[in-house]
């Protein structure tokens, strides 16, 4: 902690999950981030990328399968249906506490000054081109070009 | 707390945030701007009143909030309160710090 004080001077945020419950969580972390005047990048991979993609990333879904703090049982949880039912209703509380949708919560990332990246392999992985993400992605990067981003003091990196 | 500032004794919490905003004035707010390494130009002081105005009505402030005010966008906002926007310009318009997370 003795670095630069142990003040967070960059958070790099790996988002590797669509779910919106981390989606939401990267969102909300990169964002509090630039609230306190911290740089925040974020870097999409995997399934992290239909957060970014232009058709997948209004449908999001809560996950009701796995996931014990749904307190929903698992054969219930996969029964059709039931992840919308769970979103619809996560995001109606959502919007009680003024959390704007995934769409609109990205443009308040960069209006803030967050850079978000994608990853070049998981983008060949699911065959995505650029176009298929919004356009506010700076750039699509390999996972040394994220190390080198994320060089310096008071760095911090989250997967999530 | 108290504090000498532009020839005025305030009260401050110990963030550095007035707990008296009777005790605030314009030249209150340029010694706080610059503590804050900001001169205030126009701008600033439209954002300013707007957010003393949000404070008036109870209404809590978010950032999401000010970008939606028609007053300023969120990338004028970051611009213009460079670090940490919603907690400099609320100290400057010497107002509670807003307890927001979005």
């Amino acid at each position: 902690m003795s670095e630069n004080n142990g003040k967070i001077k960059k958070m790099m945020i790996i988002l590797s999950k669509a779910t919106l419950e981390n989606v939401y969580a990267a969102f909300v972390l990169a964002n509090g981030a630039r609230m306190e005047g911290i740089e925040a990048e974020m870097f999409c991979t995997f399934f992290g990328l239909e957060a970014i993609h232009k058709k997948k990333m209004e449908h999001l879904h809560v996950a009701t399968v796995g996931n014990p703090a749904m307190h929903i049982p698992t054969m219930i949880g996969g029964l059709p249906g039931m992840e919308s039912l769970a979103t619809y209703m996560m995001k109606k509380e959502m919007d009680k506490v003024d959390m704007p949708g995934v769409g609109e919560f990205l443009e308040i990332l960069v209006a803030s000054g967050v850079k978000i990246w994608a990853c070049k392999l998981a983008m060949d992985m699911f065959h995505y081109e650029k176009d298929d993400l919004i356009e506010d992605v700076s750039d699509v990067i390999t996972v040394g070009d994220f190390y080198h981003k994320s060089q310096g003091e008071g760095v911090h990196m989250l997967f999530i | 707390m108290e504090k000498t500032i532009a020839g005025k004794t305030i009260t401050v919490n110990e963030e550095g945030y007035l707990t008296n905003f009777s005790q605030w004035d314009r030249s209150v707010a340029e010694e706080l701007a610059k503590e804050a390494e900001l001169t205030l130009t126009p701008r600033h002081w439209d954002v300013i009143a707007y957010l003393q105005d949000e404070h008036k009505k109870d209404s809590p402030l978010s950032i999401r909030k000010v970008g939606k005010s028609g007053v300023v966008d969120i990338k004028e906002f970051y611009a213009l309160f460079p670090n940490a926007p919603l907690k400099t310009a609320t100290k400057i318009a010497g107002i509670p710090k807003p307890a927001s997370c979005i």
